[in-house]
């Protein structure tokens, strides 16, 4: 078994090498929307202009910290930039019905969805939110950022701006 | 199937993709590898005031990365496992080394079929959910086969087989299942997908097998369970409701009794602009499911039965009394408002203010023992919407969140809470009565410029049962974007034992860059109930250093 799973690593790796590049499609996965209706990741659009995806939680407060912040600023964030921010929440069925009465209540702008099984967060691949990704206009994701801490989102929207302006992302992070 | 049979399996599907195709470098170059990394370590030492044991060990270690191919319509991964050793407080089923997940994936014409490990929820998970919370050690993966397919607009089915993880290995039993779901709008079209009204309807069945090798009892070997749901959306409202039934399942859990099982779970929300009402009730009748009728604590089981109470962060009010949902029975009820006051107005102030008020409460079920020679296998009569008298928790929450000025924040919340230890956490309830407690935070932020900041959070329990009053002090330095520092003392200073007045304090450190976290810690843990997404473990009091660090790429 050791030999078949260092054979498989060592296929896997050897592929990633000629395939590795600089950025990763958005993983195509199934979510709800506060409606209840399906939708799948891939189909997120926002006009060829960047998105940000902020995964968040009802009981995570952090996150709320963060998007709270940034629904103070957001409208100068599409302004400026045409940024469109989708929040997906990784609540399951004991919170995921308080989502949207919370997102209208604090008054939020964003796309929210809801990934109640965390298939998008294994997807994308992270542990713990909030985890944040920038994805440029062609659907690629540019840049990701784990944890909050205040004042981070000065730096999420430099990272749009340059990424709008046609700048490199790379010693951004 | 085993893992050879599936790498063997993944690999030819790679290879077959690649010789079909005819040009192998643009297929090889739409392959991506990913991954996340997680590992956590502890050095302990013996500390005899809190009751920290010595581990002959010293360090020990929990590590795992997650590693992902994608290829277009093709996935594949797996997810390795160390545990060198298994830190304290998680399951000791977990020991050494080991693949814990593995799987192959590919969609093709709206159908997706996977096989080897897989998470997957049917409805809200009453009778179906397989998840992981890695944090806690929880993972209930099925191994075996899935096929999810959209065989209309609107219309989803999902077939499922397969065993679940039981550490290393997997569980005795075969759990097979089938779910559909119905988007009526989607479905019909036209006008329908126009309307303001939404309906979604939802069926599920779920039959778990497991050979009956009792002397004394005739168990079913097959246990069905099936369920029922619908949403409806109207504008800003909206209604969902779900019902369960399980056959008999005689098991651990329940005593061995011939009784079927029963769940609802039914929820209303409002919300519009500033202001969003939700509104939520749950039954529970003997309805623990589990693909190993003798398994305990968090093992093989099947369904997910979500608590209705509050999901707490602050640690005083998440850490000490914490609910878990009683599979054996329980009638809960939660509503929650969250109103923002207008910038500008009385009470909103320049900048607005948050208000959230969340009220929760649980009971038993009304039920009366069946007399009579079959007692002990027939158990009791019960209706699953008649509240019983024995109250299980209550809690009512208000949240207000406040920002002065520029720089200048804080959240405030209040809480009274009643909780039923000897019920909840299986304690002799002679020496555990009921806790009666006032719970106080105040969080503070203080944001020095745009990358400084400054966060406190004062924190009090009062109660005068358990271990009486405890108070907590934290205070956190940010420095955006890459470093933090936070300082902690948590403090029993009401305990009615002078001795066991005593300080847990806790410093910690970290660094962030991009998706890089590295932290560490010092200091002395509780002894408690930690709990992530309803599920929750019991830790022993710890003492030491800890390193954590978080990757993804």
């Amino acid at each position: 078994m050791k030999k078949i799973f260092l054979f498989s690593t060592i296929t896997l790796l050897t592929l990633s090498v000629f395939a590795q590049k600089e950025s990763r499609t958005v993983p195509s996965v199934n979510l709800k929307d506060m409606q209840g209706n399906t939708i799948n990741t891939s189909d997120f659009k926002n006009d060829g202009k960047p998105m940000i995806i902020n995964f968040w939680a009802t009981w995570c407060t952090p996150c709320k910290r963060e998007l709270n912040n940034i629904a103070e600023v957001y409208d100068e964030w599409v302004e400026e930039t045409g940024v469109k921010l989708i929040a997906v929440s990784i609540d399951d069925a004991r919170n995921a019905g308080k989502v949207s009465p919370y997102v209208n209540g604090k008054g939020w702008e964003y796309e929210v969805y809801i990934d109640a099984n965390q298939d998008f967060q294994r997807a994308i691949g992270f542990q713990n939110p909030p985890f944040t990704c920038i994805v440029d206009g062609s659907g690629k994701i540019v840049w990701t950022h784990t944890g909050y801490q205040e004042g981070d989102e000065e730096q999420l929207i430099e990272a749009v701006k340059k990424l709008v302006a046609g700048e490199s992302l790379e010693e951004h992070k | 199937m085993n893992f050879n049979r599936l790498t063997l399996f993944s690999i030819s599907i790679l290879l077959t993709n690649l010789s079909f195709s005819q040009n192998i470098d643009q297929v090889l170059s739409r392959g991506e590898v990913h991954g996340s990394f997680q590992m956590d370590m502890q050095y302990y030492q013996e500390d005899s005031l809190i009751g920290a044991q010595e581990v002959p060990e010293d360090v020990l270690m929990n590590g795992f990365a997650n590693i992902n191919y994608t290829n277009g319509n093709f996935s594949a991964g797996f997810r390795y496992e160390s545990y060198l050793n298994t830190m304290l407080g998680f399951p000791p089923g977990y020991k050494g080394n080991g693949i814990g997940y593995k799987y192959a994936s590919y969609t093709n014409d709206d159908m997706t079929v996977t096989v080897g490990n897989y998470y997957e929820q049917f409805g809200n998970g009453l009778i179906f959910r397989t998840y992981e919370a890695r944090g806690l050690g929880y993972d209930n993966a099925m191994e075996g086969i899935r096929i999810n397919y959209k065989l209309a607009e609107g219309l989803f089915v999902k077939g499922i087989i397969g065993k679940q993880r039981f550490y290393f290995e997997t569980g005795e039993g075969v759990i097979r299942g089938v779910d559909g779901e119905l988007m009526l709008n989607d479905f019909f079209g036209g006008k329908f997908a126009e309307s303001k009204t939404k309906l979604t309807l939802g069926g599920s069945f779920i039959s778990k097998y497991q050979v009956d090798q009792s002397a004394q009892l005739n168990l079913p070997e097959n246990v069905g369970a099936s369920a029922g749901r619908f949403t409806l959306q109207r504008g800003k409202v909206r209604l969902t409701g779900e019902y369960a039934r399980k056959i008999n399942d005689p098991s651990a859990d329940n005593n061995f009794i011939y009784k079927e099982g029963e769940a609802f779970f039914a929820e209303t929300g409002y919300s519009t602009k500033g202001f969003g009402l939700t509104l939520s009730a749950k039954g529970v009748d003997n309805m623990s499911y589990r693909s190993d009728r003798n398994a305990a604590l968090t093992d093989l089981q099947i369904n997910f039965l979500p608590a209705l109470t509050r999901q707490h962060t602050y640690n005083l009010l998440a850490t000490l009394y914490p609910y878990a949902t009683q599979p054996n029975g329980e009638i809960a009820f939660q509503g929650e408002m969250v109103y923002k006051f207008k910038k500008k107005s009385l009470l909103g102030g320049k900048y607005g203010t948050g208000i959230l008020i969340n009220y929760s409460t649980v009971y038993n079920i009304d039920s009366t023992a069946i007399v009579g020679p079959d007692t002990a296998l027939l158990g009791y009569e019960s209706n699953i919407f008649a509240l019983g008298e024995e109250k299980y928790y209550e809690e009512l929450n208000i949240e207000i969140s406040k920002k002065f000025n520029k720089k200048f924040k804080g959240i405030f919340t209040y809480s009274n809470m009643v909780f039923n230890q000897a019920v909840i956490q299986g304690k002799p309830p002679q020496d555990y009565p009921t806790v009666y407690a006032n719970i106080g935070v105040i969080d503070l932020t203080y944001k020095i410029n745009k990358k400084h900041a400054i966060r406190t959070e004062v924190q009090g329990l009062f109660t005068k049962q358990d271990q009486q009053d405890w108070a907590t002090l934290l205070v956190e330095y940010t420095f955006s974007p890459h470093w933090f520092l936070a300082v902690m003392d948590q403090y029993n200073y009401g305990n009615k034992y002078e001795d066991e007045r005593i300080h847990y304090y806790f410093a910690s450190a970290g660094y962030i860059k991009g998706t890089n976290r590295i932290q560490l810690g010092y200091g002395k843990q509780r002894a408690g109930i930690f709990c992530v997404g309803g599920v929750c473990r019991n830790v022993p009091a710890a003492s030491g250093l800890t390193l954590s660090i978080t990757s993804s790429f």
